[in-house]
């Protein structure tokens, strides 16, 4: 069973993809446009997220309250989520109402008004949340993390709420200037899973979209990240909090390193498979140490990071990077089993059919393969791309992403400093 | 066309277990839930935490899966597996192809009956349990739900956290999990629920070969304690560092049987907008809620960056709570004042025929959308089995669309009255 969407293209650049489900009477909507946290200014991280909490508060021809009703009135939540590269509008509703939101989704995109009284609401919002995180050891030391791994600007290493400084300074015409600068029909994909005949779905979105006319903007440029030539630990006490957060990291690949598929099996058996892999295995299930361990490998358009996390009683930290150094040494220098490897490529391709059952996940795989340009046959092709993974690409890879020698490890909680 | 509701399949076996089968042929897959009728409300001092323990012990292997083979049990069919417990409940999942059916139903007789307890595994997972304790202090709006439950009842076991409290987690014993393992996990105190892409006689004929030879136990024992009626007001202040002040209310509530739940959790959708009515969908989506009261009256004041309300259907009488976050400089008495306001206006003078009408919609399509997968329609039919009948879950709809406003004004006067709520504030002292 092939997902085989529809894919077309509106004449002002608008990319439709289109797939019909009869699961339930209802329709996922994903508007993505191409205007992540990596297009924030330098010097104004959080620009991108102060415009995702207030561009559904007032269109020109509607009120926060008017789309406040509209939304509520038919049980809809708008989840508006910014990524590195990509800023989503997304929801689901009834089939029935699928026209009604489409063009409400459609006005939000193209012509947010941004009052000035929601702004200062939403700025208000974002500085406790800001707050919040900064009481939270997982965020402190997650983020953390990613500023020493993508130090000096880089986009990657910037937090995507920005800071209670720029938050603080971030004005409605900032907000304004970036949408004018990358919300354009070029940067945009809108994907239509659900209830609805394609076709339809379709017709729709040339209706609310096909008369946007702005030039494209241009790509998104990401500079190249140095991977870490020694080892560094960061230390964040708060002696406020009972347990330990860990976040022990690398630079790793992107998206489209031919290498990622023996990447993503390798981090498979690392640290996902089962209850966290290898490290679950020493960590959680022999040790007894932690609630939570495992390892996520986020390759993007720039080389992305693979992050092994784990909550750890204050008194096993060192004990616990102490089992992780061992594990990134037993799998660099004896690599995986072939037994390993079959089990995670067997989990990964079998897990497809599930990953794939409802209309929000398949919405998620097509947006994904669309940035990323996996084709429309992706999910068929998939099974046969992680097939062709050999056992020694799967051990070059762990030689190429995993060195305790040059990990950046982090802990937050009540540590000494 | 969307396909119409399959017909579902209720059967009992010789040996009482409950098994509920619905075809669902959307997806080439199958989800197997087995739910026990036991939850942190069955347990006594002493051993507050053991159901949660048990849970997880019942993941360290049995005697026909040996502990070393029970990694790559499910994921080996592209499966996933988990469990959860609650107050009135615990619970374990498999979903995966089809072609899996027999092996998750096998992992779950196994689960029932063989279950291993190794001394050191049991040690082994006290120190995790632990360590998900204090991950779970670490938030303090997770430590002010603790506290502010512990508070509103004073002598009914949903006071305690499905946790456990950390003196009880230090000293239990693998007796302690074992006897209470044996006890309650029989098939006459269990609901098996099988939904997917399976044929419903096969599937019956494969859940009487794993379970049918599975002996009964004898009939669980039950607390009885009712919660005595609140006579005043209740305050709790929790003042420790941190960056952020938090406040909730709660109110004892209906359980799922009582005739005041289903407008109860039409005010709710008024108040804090609708969520699903089950433990998992009301964490998956944020409610439609910027109309709702409590949001215009907190939220879009700038008094707080966050208000939510959570009403979950359970067997005996539990709570229902609001929560905010106060924005940064509001004091909580800002907060708490403004809310009260609020409630009491509505407590007063009832919800208008509109927002019956708005939450009606509302639920409506949180229904629809809770049906997504045969994940989510599988753990609605067994939660609500557990905690009443499935044929609850059936009935949502209808129990919703007959919701008046008058019933709607009546639950709010008799709930929302001051003696029967309690205050929470986490007020925070500043970081070091």
């Amino acid at each position: 069973m092939s997902l085989d969407p529809i894919r077309s293209q509106l004449g002002n650049g608008v990319m439709l993809l289109a797939k019909r489900t009869t699961t339930t009477p209802a329709v996922s909507i994903s508007l993505a446009m191409r205007a992540g946290s990596s297009c924030d200014p330098a010097g104004w991280a959080g620009t991108a997220w102060l415009l995702s909490r207030v561009i559904d508060r007032g269109t020109a021809g509607r009120s926060a309250a008017d789309i406040a009703e509209e939304l509520d009135g038919r049980g809809i939540t708008l989840t508006i989520t910014v990524t590195r590269h990509s800023f989503t509008i997304g929801c689901a509703c009834l089939s029935e109402d699928f026209e009604a939101v489409l063009a409400l989704a459609g006005e939000i995109v193209m012509a947010p008004s941004l009052p000035d009284a929601e702004l200062a609401t939403r700025k208000g919002e974002i500085i406790t949340a800001i707050r919040q995180d900064q009481d939270n050891p997982a965020v402190r030391a997650t983020e953390t993390l990613m500023a020493m791994l993508y130090p000096d600007g880089h986009p990657y290493g910037r937090p995507t709420k920005g800071s209670l400084e720029t938050v603080e300074a971030l004005t409605r015409e900032r907000a304004l200037q970036l949408h004018a600068d990358r919300f354009a029909p070029g940067a945009l994909t809108a994907v239509i899973v659900g209830d609805i005949d394609p076709s339809q779905a379709g017709d729709a979105v040339d209706r609310v979209f096909g008369g946007w006319r702005k030039p494209a903007p241009a790509a998104d440029a990401v500079p190249a990240a140095r991977r870490a030539i020694a080892r560094r630990r960061g230390t964040i006490p708060m002696p406020n909090k009972a347990q330990a957060d860990l976040a022990y990291g690398f630079v790793s690949i992107a998206r489209r390193d031919p290498a990622y598929y023996a990447h993503w099996l390798m981090n498979n058996v690392f640290g996902q498979y089962a209850l966290g892999g290898r490290l679950g295995d020493s960590i959680r299930e022999r040790q007894g140490m932690a609630y939570y361990v495992s390892s996520s490998l986020d390759a993007n358009v720039a080389p992305g990071p693979l992050v092994i996390r784990a909550g750890i009683s204050p008194a096993n930290v060192d004990r616990a990077i102490a089992s992780i150094d061992e594990e990134i040494a037993a799998i660099v220098r004896d690599g995986v089993t072939a037994k390993e490897l079959d089990e995670s490529r067997r989990f990964l391709i079998g897990s497809i059919p599930r990953a794939l059952e409802t209309n929000g996940a398949i919405a998620n795989f097509l947006q994904t393969a669309e940035f990323f340009g996996l084709g429309l046959d992706y999910d068929t092709r998939l099974p046969a791309l992680l097939s062709e993974v050999t056992l020694d690409e799967v051990n070059a890879a762990a030689r190429d992403s995993l060195d305790a020698g040059t990990a950046t490890v982090v802990v937050a909680g009540p540590v000494e400093p | 066309m969307h396909s119409r509701p399959p017909a579902l399949t209720e059967s009992l076996l010789d040996n009482g277990l409950k098994v509920i089968v619905q075809e669902e042929h959307t997806a080439p897959l199958a989800s197997v839930w087995c739910w026990y009728k036991v939850g942190s409300k069955d347990e006594g001092p002493g051993i507050t935490g053991v159901s949660h323990w048990v849970e997880h012990m019942n993941f360290r292997g049995t005697t026909n899966i040996p502990r070393d083979q029970v990694k790559g049990i499910i994921e080996q069919f592209g499966g996933s597996w988990n469990g959860y417990t609650w107050i009135d409940q615990t619970t374990y999942l498999e979903t995966a192809t089809r072609d899996a059916l027999d092996r998750m139903l096998f992992i779950e007789s196994e689960r029932m009956s063989n279950c291993l307890y190794h001394p050191d595994d049991c040690e082994s997972e006290r120190t995790v349990i632990i360590s998900e304790l204090q991950g779970g202090e670490n938030d303090p709006d997770q430590l002010l739900d603790q506290e502010l439950t512990a508070t509103a009842f004073k002598a009914h076991p949903y006071r305690h956290p499905t946790i456990g409290w950390l003196s009880d987690l230090e000293t239990m014993t693998r007796d302690d999990l074992y006897s209470y393992y044996k006890r309650y996990y029989v098939p006459n105190n269990a609901t098996l629920v099988v939904v997917g892409d399976v044929d419903t006689s096969d599937a019956m004929k494969r859940v009487e070969r794993h379970f049918g030879g599975i002996a009964p136990g004898a009939a669980v024992p039950r607390l009885r304690t009712i919660e005595p009626e609140q006579t005043g007001e209740r305050r709790l202040t929790i003042r420790r560092p941190g960056t952020t002040a938090y406040l909730k209310l709660g109110y004892h509530a209906p359980s799922v049987t009582d005739p005041h739940f289903f407008p109860l959790a039409i005010l709710d959708a008024v108040l804090t907008g609708a969520k699903g009515l089950n433990l998992w969908s009301s964490f998956r989506v944020p409610p439609p809620q910027r109309s709702a009261r409590l949001y215009r009256a907190l939220v879009e004041r700038g008094l707080t960056s966050s208000v939510g309300g959570a009403l979950l259907p359970t067997e005996e009488p539990f709570l229902y709570t609001v929560s905010a976050t106060a924005t940064a400089g509001t004091p909580l008495a800002t907060v708490e004042a403004a809310l009260l306001e609020e409630m009491e206006r509505v407590q007063r003078h009832g919800v208008s025929d509109a927002e019956i009408v708005k939450a009606r919609a509302q639920l409506r399509a949180r229904l629809v959308f809770d049906r997504d997968s045969v994940t989510n329609i599988a753990h609605q039919l067994g939660y609500f089995e557990t905690i009443a009948r499935a044929d609850v879950f059936a009935s949502l709809p209808s129990k919703i669309a007959a919701v008046t406003v008058e019933q709607v004004a009546a639950a709010a006067g008799d709930i929302l009255r001051a003696s029967n709520r309690t205050v929470g504030w986490f007020d925070p002292l500043p970081v070091a």
